[in-house]
């Protein structure tokens, strides 16, 4: 430094005097030119917008710090469109994961190179040498019972090749081409999960798998994240309120959603609420980190949170309703719930009575327009029963044009028949709190009832009453004495005694949360997560929690109603986006399939049950159907067209349609006649026959083995054929299935090819056939949205991807040009015929009246296709063209249209402005057609299609709306006709999206996005049988569970081991049995960030348990003890972190921890030790493959059997011996 | 008076989430290097703990930070220079790298580049810094939401100083996260500790850095700091700490740690301070008048005289605007909601905290049964689960009242706003009760509620121009190769026609005493030394034999 007057630096804030007046400040003089190096390191070359693809809602826009040719690091980006002036902004967002992504760019643990394990590469390298074809290569080593068991017993075990993307995709295609042309196109699966976190990303894999007949697996219901509640109630999938939201609430409970822990960047919204006098309770099992921050703590026992809920509900239905009517709760009620409509009352033959179906208005003399599906109310003027408007029966037909809506006019709905009734007789009523089984016992309570015609009817708020105990003056049967009666469900007093809550506690919140409703009119809120979703029964936990807030009137009210958070990221430009990663514009329909039901069969887990699915069915029930195994249950389910099949049939598709061809029938009519005379079954009918297994696994945006395959060692055997720490044995013969046929020998290895592509070694990667090396986030273009915040933003490119990475979307354009390359010689052009369930959102939703289980196989109905069982629909596909068609937007978009939730547009002005933004297609299928050739096209194609991104889609959506619903709807979002979001600028700044008929908010710049609101506000009716909220569900299988109201259902105990036991015996050692719970981590996005050495770093550097200091004590464990921790699925090797915020009872193991980092060999197992999942198995809920029936229909991620994980028990022990890692 | 602008930061505890972002950003930005994996200039703990470096708040083991002398002096702790010379080669209160924990990484490229084996491939921890495989027992948050609390919340020094018993099975249980950075301190030890000179506060900001040219690794520095602020980088040998992030602050931005902070707690802004009153603030006799004499040196940034003597002593308008707009002054001194950092370190810390609310007792549910307060939802500041001695003993030098009022003004706002919020008529006499007018209150509501950007940080800017030769230096500036123009200035901010004054006495020596010091420091030790032998409590230098040194 040259001047002097530069190098001046203050010590002590002397200036100008030696020292200050006390003396104790004087000044140093030295230069301060050194500070320039801090000012450098600072310094850089340029900031990149960009985010995380990962499967959080963080949805967070980052600035990418390049500096040198290299990412340095990353920063959150504050520039948000504001909220206004009143309420918090949503800058900054991002979390201690999000920003440690840096590490991994340069890092040792990323594959730079595309790998092939070294038997496999070494015998194709040869074959294809000796036989010239790249599928007869594939083919002589697949078919060749030795050579496949000779590369499929390595997998996992170390031993990767390099090879190059030439070879790799080559080897790619080849298995592809040689799996369609020998077991059919349904044979080939991709399993990629959370769109919303990369649109481009996910849509790249599934376009391609979409084209050539290939299957994405569904993830939402796979990862027991989808609360089949949703769908129940509301006849939608999720929907919940973005995070400034919670700021409008004033009363809030946290119940199983630890905000600060997994919603990381909107939990500032919940303590900033709080300074504007919002109350918070949570509900937890442990001292969490959001129990922190609330005002009081209900350490509920976890899984008990039904009880606590039926309680509250209890509470506010006789204080609120029954003590006396609250005007605001009582008029939502009969306008946007089903409480007032009737339900008929079925003669049990004890002289008690059941609830059946819902009265139907057939039943009142009308015979018009799908009148068995319009549900009955009474009109309180005259008495007398009505249809109102709205009903499902009102969505699809020709009468009901204009008519969907939830306009009452005159009607006034009677809530209660008591005053009015003809006879009041006893109910029986189902309770789980005792019994043998899982199926509990009963109770009597009485209903006022009414005869209309020879029925015998009540409301269903009459019956809701029966149900949680709320007596009142006259009613027969047993009834709780008080608040205190702890015998009775489903007073404080009972809860208490099942959840460890204070019931004054109990009875204080609920009266509070009700308050508060009632004088803000609806403005209380839960937010609910995967604490009290991931369990078997939570659709029963969540109706119950829901219950209170419909009983408030808090749905579709700015800070009120639910808010969902586990798993439910919003691909917020929907219909774009589903369009391009489906190639609706192509073909259709797409095959899709349950990811859950996939599992179970593909991993043979269904070998292994103890019980049937029987275990759960009430006493309270009919009793009229047989549930059985619940592979059978599937089985039937697949076979009545509820829920999709894949692989479909136990025949190639593409040689039926040849064979339907040959004898010149159509060939869903030669699937039936097949399927009739017993010479075709289902796939799923015999999943271990080697025609039926799935043969191809593509794996991209996930961890499937380190993060979500429940019943891990159960994929590690028979899905890969490799080793497994299994220690249960199979099932014995009474508990195999009926229907589904038992094969002596369990198949292990059913996978052909196995491939992951990633840029993290993780564990899908170790146990794969062949890795690619994905780009990264901060080396590809992509959009992203998620429901916590309500914008769009973008991916950008902040370096190249280096080394050999290549973008998702790079990457299946390679393979599907080689592909198309290889199928010239291999397949042409074929007919394949796609098996389909019944779907939501269609007049297929008709299908099945009154929710009545009719089975063709029994003889009870005709299988005809599309009714009473799946459609079959003939597509035909061009494999030569797979390539080309990736490349242009097809013409199916404005031919037959495209939409979401049953709302359909035709675009044409977009797709002509797409032409000009992308440019046009000049030859090939796409010739004349717009390009999407790079990422950036892509983006392009989601955003002008979607009406969240499009301004002219969204009111034209409103419009379509508003014709069905007769209401103008148009002004909703007519004041941003003009926009239209492109990528360029959302490089510039995240954009806010725009309200459309796809979603159910109104939103605007200050109004924050609440679900619902637009129903309430614009009498749009909910896409459900009554077109209410639905507390009732009158399926056939679910009042066979007790399940037509919402009950408390305990945690499942069936088939727990609880003691030594399994295969080996581990020796004797002192051990705990505890309940596992598996929350997600506060280091992680499920497996993502576990490995990255910051996060590691942060706590305990590897897989830990948390158990309590009691538990740990009598099992002799001191914190950071090596564990072994065993079920009959398999152990886990882990350290002990022990915690006086974890109850005695109850051991959390974040969820998704993989097998890679720090993990021992188990001295239970003998192998390494497991994932979080090698303790999990998985359990499907047969009422959740209902199908065919109003809002019970089958749509990809919509309704589906959840993979559940948290009824599990396990056994706790300190290590014996020395750890070894090899 | 003598007024100084003094950076400062206020970081609201009850919001922090907890989620160690600031960390993170941190660590990436300053310190995810060779020589400082250990280190994070910014840390979280998970109170109660021991916290990181294990037990710093324990000073009767650390002696750091200051104490009064029997004649009511104020002296390091640790011992005057003289002690310091005695024990230059061995320095009994410096923490060995097990005090912080042995920095891991994993054999990660195993998972790639393992052999065919009968097992599937694993990453081994091993230590980052000799590479050996490493049985991990303790890290930087090892404690965090109470892990391990029967072996480590219990030895939480702040225990020792609540008179009731504090119960701690699972329903009582109670944690606070504590986000740390440096102080920044008024008073700060480590730059009085240092024989280097090599420690110093920056005039126009307050912000404490270590010369990186003038270090020479003595590290008393680290031990002299009562927070543990102070690293020691084993790589190049020198010490190095949080700088506030300068090179942003300069710019008008937030510090890293700041404005990545997504619980939005972090306040940041000047405060005016007399420094002719420094040492008696720090010298008052009893501990819990500290909180006092501390408020007392922030000077009103709207009173005419000290705007007047504050341009006179060279602060710039733009500067005084700010501090009248300031964060830290408001939350501190007006509202008095934050507190610091353990005043009794007598550093005059420049981090304040607002204390956290908590979760009703458990046994508040027998208080619901016997009807409790109808008309407030939220509970009594006596009811919350946290100790307030527990809170004092951090915050306020074990002075519960401090803690209390501005519990009570948090609780005071919910209750006011809550009248708002809900369209009930407002109750002035909430905000009078808790001492604070009604309109407070709300200006109080929008700082930490609605907190936005520009309401939380308000960083005046570096003023470029006053370098002599700002016109040269825009065409030039970032040129520094052979024959470019000169670099344009740093750090000046003020009066280009000052004197360039020369000190170089330490804060609280004589300055005849760092000239020997200085000569001692000559010879920095070999940076090739390991950590190992770095960090431990003898000096590598020792063995080399001590007259090389001296």
């Amino acid at each position: 430094m040259a001047d002097n007057q530069d190098s001046r630096r203050g010590r002590q804030f002397f200036k100008g005097n030696l020292k200050s007046e006390d003396g104790w400040n004087e000044i140093s003089l030295r230069g301060r030119d050194w500070e320039q190096s801090y000012r450098e390191r600072w310094q850089h070359d340029r900031v990149v917008r960009s985010t995380h693809g990962v499967n959080c809602t963080g949805s967070c826009s980052w600035k990418i710090h390049v500096k040198d040719g290299l990412v340095t690091w990353e920063t959150q980006q504050t520039d948000y469109p504001s909220n206004g002036p009143e309420t918090p902004d949503y800058e900054p967002r991002g979390c201690p994961r999000g920003a440690s992504f840096s590490w991994y760019v340069y890092s040792p643990l990323r594959p730079k190179f595309p790998y092939v394990r070294g038997e496999l590469l070494g015998m194709y390298r040869e074959a294809r040498e000796r036989l010239g074809d790249p599928v007869e290569a594939w083919a002589s080593i697949v078919e060749d019972p030795e050579k496949a068991r000779a590369y499929k017993s390595r997998r996992g075990k170390g031993g990767f090749l390099r090879s190059s993307w030439d070879e790799v995709t080559e080897l790619i295609a080849a298995a592809h081409v040689h799996t369609i042309r020998k077991y059919g196109p349904d044979r080939i699966i991709g399993f990629s999960p959370i769109p919303a976190m990369s649109q481009v990303s996910y849509a790249a894999g599934s376009r391609f798998l979409s084209l050539i007949g290939g299957v994405p697996l569904s993830f939402y219901d796979w990862y027991a994240d989808l609360p089949p509640a949703s769908p129940q109630i509301w006849g939608d999938q999720t929907d919940v309120p973005e995070s400034a939201d919670w700021w409008d609430a004033s009363y809030l409970i946290l119940w199983g959603s630890n905000i600060p822990q997994t919603r990381t960047p909107d939990a500032h919204f919940m303590t900033e609420a709080r300074y504007r006098g919002q109350k918070v309770i949570v509900v937890s099992p442990d001292y969490a980190g959001n129990t922190k921050f609330a005002d009081q703590w209900l350490p509920a026992t976890a899984g008990t949170d039904g009880a606590l809920a039926m309680a509250m509900g209890h509470v506010i239905l006789k204080e609120f309703f029954v003590d006396r009517e609250t005007p605001y709760f009582g008029e939502y009620a009969r306008r946007f719930t089903d409480l007032p409509f009737l339900v008929e009352l079925e003669d049990r033959g004890d002289g008690t009575w059941r609830g059946g179906s819902m009265l139907r208005a057939e039943a009142v003399g009308d015979t018009g327009e799908h009148a068995e599906w319009k549900t009955v109310l009474i009109d309180s003027r005259n008495g007398q029963p009505v249809v109102p408007n709205g009903t499902i029966g009102d969505r699809w037909g020709k009468e009901g044009e204009g008519k969907w809506n939830l306009d009452l006019g005159e009607v006034e709905p009677e809530l209660s028949l008591l005053g009015s009734h003809d006879e009041l007789v006893e109910v029986t009523l189902p309770r789980f709190d005792g019994g043998e089984t899982e199926g509990g016992t009963t109770m009597v309570r009485g209903v006022p009832a009414r005869r209309i015609g020879d029925r015998l009817v009540t409301t269903v708020f009459d019956l809701a009453l029966a149900q949680y105990g709320v007596s009142r003056e006259g009613l027969p049967g047993e009834w709780p004495s008080g608040y205190d009666d702890p015998s009775q469900p489903y007073t404080p007093a009972w809860q208490a005694g099942q959840t460890g809550v204070d019931a004054a506690v109990c009875e204080q919140v609920a009266r509070e949360f009700a308050e508060n409703a009632e004088q803000t009119r609806g403005r209380s809120m839960i937010v609910m997560g995967a604490g009290t979703n991931h369990w078997f029964h939570s659709d029963q936990t969540y109706r119950s929690m829901l219950s209170l807030l419909l009983f408030c009137g808090c749905q579709g009210v700015n800070g009120g109603g639910w808010a969902h958070y586990v798993g439910q990221e919003k691909v917020r430009p929907i219909t774009g986006w589903q369009t391009l990663a489906f190639a609706l514009d192509w073909n259709r329909p797409p095959r899709h399939q349950a990811g859950t039901p996939f599992w179970y069969l593909a991993s043979d887990q269904w070998r292994y049950e103890k019980y049937g699915a029987d275990e759960f069915t009430s006493p309270a029930g009919p009793g009229k159907t047989e549930l059985q195994h619940t592979a059978d249950c599937y089985a039937q389910a697949v076979r009545l067209g509820w829920t999709p099949a894949a692989p479909a049939l136990d025949r190639n598709p593409l040689e039926l349609a040849d064979e339907a061809a040959e004898a010149g029938v159509k060939p869903a009519d030669y699937v039936v006649e097949e399927l009739k005379a017993g010479r075709l079954g289902f796939a799923c009918e015999d999943p271990d026959d080697p025609a039926n297994f799935p043969r191809i696994l593509n794996l991209w945006r996930a961890n499937l083995l380190g993060s979500s395959s429940k019943g891990h060692e159960y994929f590690l055997k028979h899905l890969l054929g490799t080793d497994s720490g299994i220690r249960s044995a199979e099932s014995d013969p009474e508990h195999r299935p009926r229907d589904v046929k038992w094969r002596d020998e369990a198949p292990e290895g059913k996978l052909d090819l196995f491939m992951t592509i990633d840029f993290r070694m993780n564990g899908s990667c170790l146990y794969s056939d062949v890795v690619l090396p994905a780009a990264t986030w901060y080396e590809k273009h992509d959009i992203s949205s998620t429901d916590l915040h309500p914008f769009v933003h973008p991916f950008n490119e902040a370096v190249p991807p280096p080394w050999e990475a290549k973008t998702d979307w790079t990457t299946f354009n390679l393979i599907a040009r080689k592909f198309s390359e290889l199928a010239g010689k291999h397949l042409g052009t074929r007919t394949d015929i796609v098996t389909a369930p019944l779907l939501h959102d269609t007049p297929e939703e008709l299908a099945q009246p009154g929710g009545i289980v009719r089975d063709w196989r029994k003889g009870e109905c005709e299988p005809i296709p599309g009714r009473t069982m799946p459609k079959l629909i003939p597509v035909e596909r061009d494999y030569t063209q797979v390539g080309a068609k990736m490349n242009a937007l097809g013409p199916l978009v404005e031919k037959l249209g495209i939409g979401a939730k049953g709302v359909t547009w035709k675009p044409e002005v977009e797709v002509g402005e797409l032409g000009r933004r992308n440019g046009i297609q000049r030859e090939g299928p796409g010739e004349g057609r717009p390009k999407i050739e790079t990422d950036i096209d892509a983006c392009e194609v989601i955003l002008s299609l979607s009406g969240t991104t499009n301004g002219r889609l969204a009111v034209e959506s409103f419009k379509v709306l508003g014709a069905r619903t007769g209401k103008e709807l148009a002004s909703i979002s007519e004041e941003r006709i003009d926009e239209r979001i492109n990528f360029r600028e959302l490089a510039v700044q995240p954009r806010k999206v725009i309200a459309s008929a796809e979603w159910s908010g109104v939103e605007s710049r200050e109004r924050r996005y609440s679900p619902f609101t637009s129903n309430i506000e614009h009498l749009i009716p909910f896409r459900t049988l009554t077109g209410r909220q639905s507390f009732y569900v009158d399926h056939q299988w679910m009042l066979e569970m007790g399940e037509g109201l919402p009950a408390y259902r305990p945690p499942v105990a069936a088939g727990q081991m609880t003691g030594l036991g399994g295969s080996p015996e581990p020796a004797e050692a002192v051990e705990v049995t505890v309940r596992y719970l598996t929350p997600h981590s506060k280091w992680s996005i499920h497996s993502e960030f576990q490995d990255n050495l910051h996060m590691l770093t942060l706590f305990r550097g590897g897989p830990a348990m948390w158990i309590s200091e009691n538990d740990a004590e009598k099992a002799g464990v001191r914190d950071n003890d090596w564990l072994e921790v065993y079920n009959q699925h398999g152990a886990v090797s882990c350290r002990a972190v022990v915690s006086r915020r974890i109850p005695d009872g109850a051991a959390f193991f974040y969820h998704s921890q993989d097998r890679h980092v720090n993990v021992p060999i188990s001295e239970i197992t003998g192998h390494r030790g497991g994932t979080d999942n090698s303790l999990t198995r998985i359990t499907m809920k047969p009422t959740h493959m209902i199908g065919g029936y109003a809002q019970f229909s089958y749509a990809f991620n919509y309704y589906g059997p959840c993979g559940t994980q948290r009824d599990q028990l396990i056994l706790i022990r300190k290590r014996q011996g020395e750890v070894s890692y090899q | 008076m003598k007024v100084r602008a003094q950076m400062g930061m206020v970081m609201n505890l009850d919001k922090c989430i907890g989620c160690h972002t600031c960390s993170v950003t941190c660590k990436n930005v300053w310190t995810n290097r060779r020589g400082t994996e250990y280190v994070w200039f910014n840390n979280v703990e998970t109170k109660p703990g021991r916290g990181y470096p294990v037990d710093y708040e324990d000073q009767a083991k650390w002696k750091g930070g200051w104490e009064l002398d029997r004649r009511g002096k104020l002296k390091l702790k640790a011992g005057g220079p003289l002690r310091k010379l005695a024990s230059i080669f061995y320095n009994p209160d410096l923490p060995e790298l097990d005090a912080y924990y042995d920095p891991w990484t994993y054999d990660y490229d195993k998972l790639i580049s393992s052999p065919a084996s009968d097992q599937q491939p694993v990453a081994r921890p091993k230590s980052q810094v000799t590479g050996d495989s490493l049985d991990l027992n303790w890290g930087p948050n090892w404690e965090d939401d109470l892990a391990g609390s029967a072996e480590h919340a219990v030895h939480d020094p702040n225990f020792r100083n609540i008179q009731e018993e504090v119960r701690q099975g699972f329903e009582e249980t109670f944690m606070v996260y504590l986000p740390r950075i440096c102080e920044h301190c008024v008073n700060p030890a480590c730059v009085a500790s240092c024989p280097s000179g090599a420690m110093y506060k920056r005039e126009e900001d307050g912000i404490v850095l270590v010369d990186q040219e003038a270090c020479r690794s003595w590290r008393f520095c680290v031990s002299g700091c009562p927070y543990k602020k102070v690293y020691f980088n084993w790589n190049t040998g020198k010490a190095e700490k949080c700088n506030f992030c300068f090179p942003r602050i300069e710019a008008g931005m937030p510090t890293v740690c700041s404005e990545t902070c997504v619980g939005r707690l972090r306040h940041l802004g000047v405060v005016l301070i007399d420094t002719d009153r420094v040492e008696a603030a720090a010298s008052v006799a009893d501990d819990k008048d500290l909180l006092d004499a501390q408020l007392d040196l922030m000077l009103d940034p709207d009173d005419p005289e000290v705007r007047e003597q504050a341009l006179r002593d060279g602060i710039p308008a733009d500067w005084l605007d700010a501090a009248s707009n300031s964060p830290v002054y408001a939350m501190a001194k007006k509202w008095r909601i934050a507190l610091p950092l353990h005043p009794e370190y007598r550093t005059l810390p420049m981090v304040w905290y607002v204390p956290p609310l908590s979760p009703i007792e458990s046994v508040g549910a027998e208080l619901i049964r016997d009807g409790g307060d109808e008309e407030n939802i939220f509970a009594a500041i006596d009811q919350m689960r946290i100790p307030i001695g527990y809170l004092a003993s951090i915050l306020a030098a074990g002075d519960p009242e401090p803690v209390r009022l501005s519990l009570e003004r948090l609780v005071a706002m919910r209750r006011y706003m809550r009248d708002v919020n809900l369209g009930n008529e407002v109750r002035p006499s909430i905000a009078t009760e808790a001492g604070m007018e009604p309109h407070e209150l709300e200006e109080m509501f929008r700082m930490v509620a609605i907190g936005d950007y520009d309401d939380r940080y308000v960083i005046p800017r570096r003023h470029g121009e006053v370098s002599p030769d700002a016109f040269t230096a825009q065409g030039s500036c970032g040129i520094d190769f052979a024959n470019g123009a000169p670099v344009p200035g740093v750090g000046a901010m003020t009066g280009v026609d000052a004197p360039d004054p020369y000190g170089g006495a330490l804060a609280s020596a004589s300055s005849g005493e760092v000239t020997e010091r200085g000569a001692l420091a000559q010879e920095a030790p070999d940076p090739e030394f390991d950590i190992r032998d770095l960090l431990v409590k003898r000096h590598p230098a020792e063995t080399a034999g001590e007259g090389d040194h001296a």
